[in-house]
């Protein structure tokens, strides 16, 4: 019981805590004043000593870091000091935007990603085909993804719109179709390239084989007994895969224009926007430690022998 | 003759080797292709038809002509030269960042099993911490930190990539630990040190190459990401990242070429080093 509830709790805990205090060095030791930000350079030596005790920056990091913690955990994430509102009216609406674009992007990987997999683990004919466009597939960053899709579908065929997010459910799912299959791409490969190499291995197995000689119908022997049992890697490097998805919108949306949290992400940084960007930075880490953790808990649960944790692939 | 042929054949166990001896041409493919990409990166100067940065307001996006083999950009600037020149700053982070994080993450592994206890453990704990960060994340906040360019992102990536190569040396060094040959060394009497590096170490050194490889591969669609996001390799450098994003505009009015050409050597680069480096992992675990 206590070892596992150092490997579901307190360690992913440790974890959270140990990279919040690296996000919050990584912007404590940003070059510049942010108060030139807020007082413009004109202002007088004890109106920045008024403005920093009065923001707090005067005060020993630790202390400040801990203040931001404790207010953080509260879903306090202090006031933007570029659009001078809430981080957390800022962050809401834009999240439901990226939000959508990791789903719609989970479900095109999932559904292309499986589907090319199961061939590619059916069939010895398409086998190398489809290995060599897994192999292509997991090369093709984003943002190169992105440029392409738009070239085609949007200037030359004139399919889809260029920029933008849209408005009403229709109008925002065409807007983020694009995107999503940019973003999904590369994971495309990847799951399916796993999937490919989990079914073929069932397909070999003693188990299918006797299947086989019972004279069960091929689309039976795939759902009831290739299929369960190649379940547990598949979905294990989907779920690592959609988590990482979410560092990925960072150069998406910065492609397409979209206003979601990673273009506010890296036009924070490049504001030196510091609140933005610890919250965002916090919710990136958030959700990646969540999924490991959940995914490692989820697999412990259905397979008592699966002792392998559960860890982050390259990308 | 007739003596020869019914010689049997060599037993399974020596026939072993032929695969090994046996040239894997996909892979000796992939092989070339790096090795003329870093041959384009050196000698860009001798290949490169015009200098990466001469503005010609003359010839501003212009499709790909007998002058311009690949057009030639929003400031009038060859594309072909400016994607050739961009080989070196688009292989160079990625280049610096596996040197790195091989070492870092090799010295990891190695010290982590032969010390073992409690070094082993702190090991674990500080990449259970790394393993919390995407790698583009950790290497936004090092932008954040200390600004954007080719330095800082490249830092960050080492130290985010440590972690994955010392999972896979680790394991390989375990497995080693309880082979024969390492027992032999200590009762031969030569230093942990020697054994540790001298013979650990060669014995896993096809995968420590292989996982470089991969290294390569990776961190350049890490740095061509976020130089295309304006926080890596500034303008007026040419870089495959920062190629891709100048092009938008072009490309928005019909002219691919310069994202096209850079897109694709992102890609080819890529491919080359993650191919070598899946075949350099497959035949260093069919040794073991």
């Amino acid at each position: 019981m206590l070892s596992h509830l150092r490997r579901w709790v307190l360690g992913p805990l440790v974890t959270l805590v140990a990279a919040s205090f690296v996000l919050y060095t990584a912007v404590w030791l940003q070059p510049g004043n942010p108060l030139t930000l807020i007082l413009g350079t004109r202002a007088s030596p004890a109106q920045y000593r008024y403005m920093a005790h009065k923001l707090g920056l005067d005060r020993p990091m630790p202390v400040r870091y801990w203040d931001w913690l404790t207010n953080a955990l509260h879903g306090n994430f202090g006031t933007s000091l570029v659009y001078k509102q809430s981080v957390t009216s800022l962050i809401g609406p834009r999240i439901v935007t990226t939000f959508l674009l990791v789903g719609y992007a989970s479900v095109i990987i999932l559904v292309i990603g499986v589907a090319l997999g199961i061939i590619g683990g059916m069939s010895p004919r398409a086998a190398p085909v489809i290995a060599g466009l897994n192999g292509l597939g997991v090369a093709i960053p984003g943002f190169v993804a992105a440029e392409m899709l738009t070239a085609v579908f949007a200037v030359k065929l004139g399919w889809f719109p260029v920029l933008g997010t849209g408005q009403g459910l229709a109008g925002r799912l065409q807007h983020l179709t694009l995107p999503a299959f940019a973003l999904a791409i590369a994971s495309i490969a990847y799951v399916s390239q796993i999937t490919r190499a989990a079914v073929s291995t069932e397909e070999q197995s003693p188990h299918v084989e006797t299947a086989r000689g019972r004279g069960l119908s091929g689309p039976r022997i795939l759902r009831r007994h290739v299929l369960r049992n190649a379940a547990m890697p598949i979905l294990t490097v989907s779920a690592l895969t959609m988590a990482s998805l979410l560092a990925g919108t960072l150069v998406v949306e910065y492609a397409f224009g979209l206003g979601g949290i990673g273009s506010l992400l890296d036009q924070s940084v490049q504001d030196k926007d510091s609140n933005v960007v610890l919250a965002i930075g916090l919710i990136l880490v958030l959700v990646f430690v969540i999924t490991t953790t959940a995914l490692d808990f989820l697999q412990y649960l259905t397979d008592p022998r699966l002792r392998l944790r559960a860890t982050a692939k390259w990308h | 003759m007739a003596l020869t042929a019914r010689l049997p054949r060599a037993p399974a166990l020596l026939r072993a080797e032929e695969p090994l001896v046996k040239a894997d041409m996909v892979a000796v493919a992939a092989g070339c292709i790096c090795i003329a990409l870093l041959t384009v990166a050196i000698f860009a100067p001798l290949i490169a038809p015009y200098q990466p940065d001469t503005i010609n307001a003359a010839a501003i996006n212009q499709g790909p002509s007998a002058a311009h083999l690949l057009g030639t950009d929003s400031l009038g600037r060859d594309v072909l030269s400016r994607a050739l020149y961009g080989a070196r700053l688009s292989l160079l982070g990625p280049a610096l960042v596996t040197i790195l994080s091989t070492t870092f993450g090799t010295a990891i592994a190695i010290a982590g099993t032969w010390v073992g206890g409690a070094f082993d453990r702190l090991a674990a704990r500080f990449m259970d911490i790394l393993f919390a960060f995407p790698g583009l994340l950790f290497a936004v906040l090092a932008v954040v930190a200390f600004g954007a360019g080719l330095i800082a992102p490249v830092i960050a990536l080492s130290v985010a990539y440590t972690p994955y190569i010392a999972r896979v040396i680790r394991a390989a060094a375990v497995h080693e630990r309880q082979l024969p040959y390492l027992e032999t060394c200590q009762l031969l009497g030569y230093s942990s040190w020697r054994t540790a590096v001298y013979h650990l170490v060669r014995n896993v050194r096809l995968l420590i190459v292989a996982q470089a490889t991969l290294a390569f591969g990776y961190s350049l669609l890490d740095l061509a990401g976020l130089s295309f996001i304006g926080l890596g390799v500034q303008p007026p450098s040419a870089e495959w990242g920062l190629m891709v994003s100048e092009g938008d505009s072009a490309l928005l009015n019909g002219y691919p070429y310069e994202s096209l050409a850079a897109g694709a050597a992102i890609v080819i680069t890529v491919v080359a080093f993650n191919v070598l480096g899946e075949r350099l992992t497959a035949r260093s675990q069919s040794r073991q």
